[in-house]
């Protein structure tokens, strides 16, 4: 009997000292000791978000591979940790919980869908670990975890709506995906139009996917708009603008202002299609800026000269030096001095100059309005003159009072 | 009253598109029972096809061959040793189509490619464009094609005959393995075509045979298993629906009315429009 009992505790002492031995040996490398700091990268590397998301991942990867050039953060070097989150909002959280649990991450960068972003909110509030997401999005939120690097809404969709009314442009038809980014900038465009003598002819709205739209596309000729604006996403902007030409519509006489359609995007749609529309973000591959030649030549020398840099793909790039500057100025790569530091935090991008506003943990950034050109790129036709100061809440805007609630 | 007219011409197009997803899906799914989940995927090739071309008219055969060879070794690989085994097959057929969905976006890349609509394509006959013109005619002419080789050729005679009763057309010298396969060449070369069209219109990526998949099974499922006309009219039937739904809600009801509308009709016609009385693979 004590034998058998020898023998179990004598595996217990093994499987313990093993187990303690394994967390020693990752110690080094956690983020406060050891020569490396790890980041954590999560975005869609499969599924249907794949087509965007990887080149954000890829522009982020630039940016941890130059900072380390340069010498590193405090001394470190960066080792990314690249998850996939699939396309799939759960497999975000997840993986959200596993970069920082498992792997200790000082940082995270990811997500693009606001589905996605809102799956890890909770994680990251929760364990009270910092994320970094760097895509457009409908505002209305300001989490005490999550720096958001991508435009709110005052920062291009009211921009873009300034432009429409500098145009004349009265006479607007809504057209969007169905789901949140669309239905909650919708909400704000017929706001706006209401407080500036526009007209909204018509919404409509078309389930993720959708590739019919010649029902859609009779609507909005028979409605006879001034311009259309478009919030649909991904696929579907491809047949919408593909079956809009066959119809005979043309930029001149209904342009449509899209607010989901990079560089990245042109190519699929097909430039013959949508050469001639607006569109609005806050960088373009051709903004002039020595700091947007520096990035431009080194994304195509890493990943292939084809290759073109879109807003997104910038605001992820830039999110990996905003984090490291912060982390400079704090000292520390710990959460809460990197958030205190961020505050106020300026950098010359390749958008131009950016602020991190500490108070919403969003961005200074300037709006620009681009044509889309016919050699795929998009040129610049208007910009709001400064980076314009974050209002994810719509607070400065009286005629957005109630959207928030609502 | 002038948009609401246009939407007759717009509910035939759309029917169109239907059929031509569809066209290939009688044949595999109808006449064989064969759930095949990969159709989309060689709907897929065939975009991919006229892709890699640049050239409609020399796309649209050469798509017939790569997804009907496609479809040959999908079908003498696996399909063949599951006959009969219908939960088995779509699994197998669901597996694959996400292997040729990971395959197009390691060979072509992620993002969507860009098909050149050839500058005859440019211009429209009232409400519908040359280019919907053109798939709507290429429809009727699978039709056509479709139905005079079942009926009017030795081939299809067999085909038919197999799909009535397997033992009796094996015992009469069919070699009924062969007639199978040139089946699923068939169907899988038709997804194909449809394809090549699907570039006119939409986007050419690999997620492109998802978007069409579940409307081409609803067409056949709706007209009836191995029913040609069957598969028109619903085709048809559907795109008119379609068509009117969305003009008088939006996009997502429309798509609930129209398999609110399909389940309705099956309680009523559980087997489609037509039924074939047959002693099929079961």
């Amino acid at each position: 009997m004590r034998i058998p009992h020898a023998i179990l505790s004598g595996v217990l002492v093994i499987s313990v000292a093993a187990c303690s031995g394994t967390q020693s040996g990752t110690a080094p490398s956690e983020a406060a000791g050891g020569s490396e700091i790890k980041v954590g990268l999560l975005h869609s590397l499969s599924g249907t978000m794949a087509i965007s998301e990887v080149t954000v991942r890829d522009a982020e990867l630039l940016a941890i591979e130059e900072i380390n050039k340069a010498g590193g953060v405090l001394g470190k070097k960066l080792v990314p940790v690249v998850e996939d989150g699939a396309s799939d909002w759960p497999t975000f959280a997840e993986k959200a919980t596993k970069l920082i649990r498992q792997d200790k991450v000082a940082t995270v960068f990811g997500g693009w869908t606001s589905a996605s972003r809102k799956a890890m909110l909770p994680v990251f509030e929760r364990y009270k670990a910092l994320l970094w997401y760097p895509v457009q999005y409908e505002g209305l939120e300001s989490s005490p975890y999550i720096f958001y690097t991508g435009a709110t809404t005052n920062q291009q969709i009211i921009p873009g709506l300034d432009y429409l009314k500098e145009q004349g442009k009265k006479k607007i038809f809504l057209v969007g995906s169905d789901y949140v980014f669309p239905r909650t900038a919708n909400k704000i465009i017929k706001a706006y139009a209401a407080a500036n003598g526009m007209e909204i002819l018509g919404e409509e709205y078309t389930p993720l996917g959708h590739t019919e739209y010649s029902t859609l596309v009779n609507k909005v000729t028979q409605a006879k708009p001034e311009a259309v604006f478009n919030t649909l996403n991904g696929d579907s902007n491809v047949a919408f603008f593909k079956q809009l030409k066959s119809a005979g519509a043309t930029a001149e006489s209904m342009p449509v202002l899209s607010v989901s359609i990079a560089e990245e995007e042109v190519k699929g749609i097909g430039v013959d299609n949508i050469a001639g529309q607006p569109v609005a973000w806050n960088y373009y591959q051709t903004t002039d800026n020595p700091a947007n030649t520096a990035f431009v030549k080194a994304f195509k020398d890493t990943y292939g000269q084809d290759k073109v840099t879109s807003d997104p793909m910038e605001a992820g790039y830039n999110a990996v030096y905003l984090w490291a500057e912060a982390a400079k100025k704090a000292g520390t790569v710990e959460v809460e001095a990197v958030k205190k530091a961020a505050g106020g935090i300026a950098l010359e991008r390749p958008e131009g100059l950016v602020t991190i506003d500490g108070e919403t943990q969003h961005m200074y950034k300037t709006a620009r309005i681009g044509i889309v050109q016919p050699d795929g790129l998009i040129k610049q036709v208007w910009d709001s003159g400064k980076p314009i100061k974050p209002d994810p809440y719509l607070k400065g805007y009286p005629w957005a009072s109630g959207l928030a609630q609502g | 009253m002038e948009a609401l007219v246009n939407q007759l011409p717009i509910g035939l197009s759309i029917g169109a598109v239907l059929l031509l997803v569809a066209l290939g899906l009688t044949f595999t799914f109808g006449q064989m029972g064969v759930i095949n989940m990969a159709h989309g995927e060689f709907i897929m090739a065939g975009a991919y096809t006229a892709f890699l071309l640049q050239d409609l008219l020399l796309a649209l055969p050469a798509a017939f061959l790569v997804a009907g060879l496609m479809g040959l070794i999908l079908e003498r690989a696996a399909i063949r040793h599951f006959y009969g085994r219908p939960l088995d097959t779509l699994l197998l057929t669901w597996g694959v189509s996400l292997v040729l969905q990971q395959l197009a976006r390691d060979l072509f890349g992620a993002p969507n490619v860009q098909v050149a609509a050839p500058p005859w394509l440019t211009g429209a006959i009232g409400i519908l464009p040359y280019n919907r013109l053109f798939i709507l005619a290429l429809a009727v002419a699978g039709v056509v094609a479709v139905w005079a080789y079942l009926g009017h050729t030795r081939q299809g005679r067999r085909t038919q005959a197999v799909v009535q009763n397997r033992q009796l057309a094996a015992t009469s010298g069919i070699d009924t393995g062969r007639v199978d396969m040139l089946t699923f060449f068939i169907g899988s070369g038709l997804a194909g075509v449809a394809g090549v069209a699907l570039t006119l219109i939409g986007p050419v990526g690999p997620a492109l045979g998802t978007y069409y998949i579940v409307d081409a099974f609803l067409v056949v499922v709706a007209g009836g298993l191995g029913q040609l006309r069957g598969a028109v009219l619903a085709a048809a039937g559907l795109g008119l629906l379609n068509s009117y739904a969305e003009f008088w809600s939006d996009a997502s009801l429309a798509k609930v009315i129209v398999f609110a509308a399909v389940i309705a009709f099956l309680q009523v016609r559980p087997q489609g429009m037509f039924v074939l009385r047959s002693r099929a693979l079961t």
